[in-house]
């Protein structure tokens, strides 16, 4: 599992092991200020990410910047 | 900077002839206020009834409560930027109708209002059950946008709140209330800073600090009195319980304790204002900022209050932490998500350095409250708004709700004497 | 004339209802008339306001390998006596008695709604497992602790007697079960407020309101190997719904998930989807229900192989003033279905 999230402390302080920051709490996966195609763009790459810590083993709580 | 609050007692409310005061009693003029109403022209209706202490009457969808004032003498006027001009609130004479509220009603999204009971076990909840309420109901015409509804409920409850504060500008109050912070010569008294966080995080979520949108803040320093005089106004429309109302900000009971125990216990030294934004960087920024304004000051200790709950727990730990680095004491004011049967964690978030926390309850707890002989608004929205549920409106008429749809019922700034305790 | 006594049933293991000690903990529950063992200091103590009108009796290897039976046993025999009381222990140390002690005070509190009372040492496993429903004192470390366990427990038995409120555990000496209680007092927050900070500043003693809480931490998954071959699911705490909300989950405090098909949906659109999470500014969602549930690119990526499947069902629920307990409640249940259903991984999004 891996939580996507803007808010990486709560999901740190509540257990999460994967975790990929978010762009913002009412629009996690999308910016309402760029075009359309660079918003869909903007959530395949943080999909992208998500998928990747998907595929790495993690000991301890691990948040994916990059 | 001196503040002279002339206090009005207002022990009743009527519709009159006139909106004028007489022996206490506050007539209003129920055609001008409703004329007042309708100068917006995104509303399409509205209406005004009234709401005393003790009456079997239930307001719902609540969205904001004001009280109403009007300003003497001094500079500026109430509400700068909004519905006043620009300047600087916070010196001179306003005159206050004290028991007495302006109370907006209308469903602008459906969750994200509250309600005040005026009788029944649900009144010792709220501050707004024990006042006199002007109640305006106002609707929308078809097809407008909630942003725009919301600012047209803001800014009418703010013009009617002006507009009833205007019938006492010429009356001799009861009581004079005076602010000032007056320097202290005892320098063993701790100097202590208020930290007030404002709700922003999106435009059904906002607070306006002299017309700006809080979200595009840093944070900044205050003098207490300005806060008393309108510079703050809520545009939230989150859960009941624990957004601060612009009554709330009117009144703050922070504010006004330190200010009981200036020059005696400490040295209240002034008010910080920060956003509560719903990015990570902004919340970074904003609680970076706020912590080098109170180091800064040199003040010893912090009082910070929070708005809201969820994510701005996360703000209130990052202003905690980093305040308790630079070596300030810090006692935060939290309410609680302790779940219904009170055995859940209470916050989202939580540091090592949080050793000094107000609790001011539990808002999951449910109560059952009997049925009013009078709704004011739409009873129905108790199934929608926050902190109710599907069977939330019993059979008779009365409620099932958490008490976190009732205004202000966990007010994080201290203003009630509920707490929750560890059994 | 004379008060009616409350009555009570004490639970003891086979060692201390004295009927023997490991060669007899194999013994199926029972129950004797009066007091027996400990009961009877226990008997004393409580004096002429209470009776032990019946002592019930288990082999803790019995209990602990038919836990069920036994507390449906204990139960059933403790109705009978219809009492006003029921009382466990103490177990001290005892993990296999702590458990017994824990179960069945839980059970005949749940099932009976009668008072409950315990008593056992701090490091017994069973504390943490039964704390929050039921009422523990805390006793010394072995049998030696008796003397000083029976008049703390006689004093609780009789406040439950006599039907009297049960204050703070710090003022009645149980240990803390962690339930949040709302209560009003005689001072505002604010005037609480500073106080406690003029005490923090002064460095004089304070208590806070609110202990800082501790969350548990889980095991990480192991990592995926090849995404090409996996079904990968979308979970969201963030409200997506279809229009009109039709499992009508709260906008706060959700009593409940869902879950919706999505077989065949590639890009989820404001006429057919929207948020109903009451925490958070649902215009952005609103508008485009993919900010939030990123069901677009999970298709593409579909699509261009970089992985198997997307799982056809997605599971929704809101995270707003909903419990820790509700939240794990939901999760567990959530990973069970996912799990069934052969899905390899998850994205779970949260506003």
């Amino acid at each position: 599992m891996v939580h996507v999230a803007s808010i990486v402390p709560i999901s740190l302080t509540v257990g999460a092991n994967r975790i990929v920051p978010a762009v913002a709490i009412p629009h996690p996966l999308g910016n309402p200020e760029l075009p359309e195609d660079e918003e869909r763009k903007l959530r395949l790459n943080l999909v992208k990410k998500a998928l990747r810590a998907l595929q790495v083993e993690v000991e301890i709580q691990t948040v994916f910047e990059e | 900077m001196r503040l002279e609050l002339g206090i009005i007692k207002i022990k009743d409310v009527q519709f009159g002839d006139e909106t004028i005061i007489e022996d206490s009693t506050l007539y209003v003029n129920k055609k001008e206020l409703i004329a007042l109403a309708r100068q917006d022209d995104r509303l399409s209706e509205a209406d005004v009834e009234l709401a005393r202490p003790g009456e079997e009457v239930r307001i719902i969808p609540v969205k904001d409560v004001i009280e109403p004032r009007v300003k003497v003498s001094g500079s500026g006027e109430l509400f700068p930027g909004l519905v006043g001009k620009m300047g600087t609130v916070g010196s001179g004479r306003t005159n206050v109708l004290r028991g007495a509220a302006v109370a907006t009603v209308g469903r602008i999204i459906g969750p994200q209002e509250g309600f005040i009971d005026m009788t029944g076990p649900g009144a010792q909840y709220s501050p707004f059950s024990q006042i006199n309420n002007v109640v305006l109901v106002l609707h929308p015409i078809d097809g407008l946008d909630p942003h725009a509804y919301e600012e047209a409920m803001r800014l009418t409850g703010l013009r009617a709140a002006v507009y009833l504060g205007k019938a006492c500008k010429d009356i001799a109050p009861d009581e004079l209330e005076v602010y000032e912070l007056s320097p202290v010569t005892d320098t063993t008294l701790p100097r202590v800073v208020y930290l007030s966080t404002l709700l922003s995080e999106g435009l059904l979520h906002d607070t306006w600090f002299y017309g700006v949108d809080a979200k595009k803040l840093l944070p900044t320093l205050l003098h207490p009195n300005e806060v008393m005089d309108g510079a703050i106004v809520s545009g939230n429309c989150v859960s009941a319980c624990d957004k601060h109302t612009t009554y709330h900000h009117l009144n703050d009971s922070v504010i006004k304790e330190l200010y009981r125990r200036h020059g005696k216990d400490l040295n209240f030294v002034g008010v910080i204002v920060t956003n509560l934004n719903v990015t990570l960087l902004d919340k970074e920024r904003s609680t970076d900022y706020a912590s080098k304004l109170v180091k800064l000051i040199g003040a010893d200790g912090a009082i910070i209050a929070e708005e809201g709950f969820g994510n701005p727990d996360t703000d209130l730990m990052m202003l905690c932490k980093k305040m308790e680095e630079y070596g300030i004491k810090t006692v935060l004011i939290t309410d609680e998500y302790a779940g219904q049967d009170g055995a859940s964690q209470s916050l989202a978030d939580a540091v090592p350095q949080a050793d000094a926390v107000i609790s001011v309850g539990n808002a999951n707890e449910v109560v059952t409250l009997p049925p009013m002989k009078h709704i004011i608004g739409d009873l129905k929205s108790a199934e929608v708004i926050s902190g109710g549920f599907v069977g939330s409106v019993t059979a008779s008429g009365g409620l099932s709700v958490e008490i976190q749809t009732i205004m202000g019922s966990t007010c994080q700034l201290g203003f009630g004497k509920l707490t929750a305790r560890g059994y | 004339m004379a008060q009616k006594k409350y009555r009570v049933v004490h639970y003891l293991n086979q060692f201390f209802a004295q009927i023997g000690g490991e060669e007899k903990a194999n013994i199926p529950p029972l129950i004797k008339e009066g007091a027996v063992g400990p009961g009877i200091p226990l008997q004393q103590a409580l004096g002429e306001e209470g009776e032990i009108v019946a002592t019930m009796i288990c082999g803790d290897n019995y209990f602990a390998e038919n836990i069920e039976a036994a507390v449906e046993k204990v139960v059933e025999s403790v109705s009978r006596y219809k009492p006003d009381v029921f009382v466990a222990g103490p177990a001290f140390t005892a993990g296999r008695y702590g458990i017994a002690c824990g179960a069945s005070c839980s059970a005949v509190s749940k099932k009976l709604g009668i008072p409950v009372v315990t008593a056992m040492y701090e490091e017994n496993p069973a504390l943490d497992l039964y704390r929050k429903e039921v009422y523990v004192i805390p006793t010394a470390d072995s049998v030696r602790g008796m003397k000083e366990a029976i008049p703390k427990m006689s004093g609780f038995v009789r406040k439950l007697g006599l039907g009297q409120e049960i204050g703070l555990p710090q003022e009645e000496g149980y240990f803390p079960r962690g339930i949040r209680v709302n209560q009003f007092v005689g001072r505002t927050g604010a005037e609480r407020a500073v106080d406690m900070l003029l005490s923090k500043l002064r460095g004089e003693p304070f208590q806070t309101e609110y202990p800082m809480p501790t969350f548990e931490l889980v095991p990480a998954s192991p990592a995926i190997r090849d995404l090409r071959s996996t079904t990968i699911a979308l979970v969201t705490s963030g409200g997506i719904v279809p229009l009109g909300n039709p499992d009508r989950i709260e906008a706060a405090s959700a009593s409940k998930f869902a879950e919706y098909n999505i077989a065949g949906v590639d890009d989820l659109t404001p006429d057919a989807y929207q948020t109903c999470h009451g925490g958070y500014d649902p215009t952005y969602a609103n508008d485009d229900p993919d900010r939030v549930l990123p069901l677009d690119a999970m298709r593409a990526l579909e699509k261009d192989g970089t992985i198997g499947k997307l799982y056809d069902v997605y599971y929704v629920t809101v995270g707003n003033a909903t419990s820790v307990a509700n939240s794990q409640k939901f999760g567990k249940a959530i990973a069970e279905k996912l799990k069934a259903a052969d899905v390899d991984g998850v994205i779970l999004t949260s506003t």
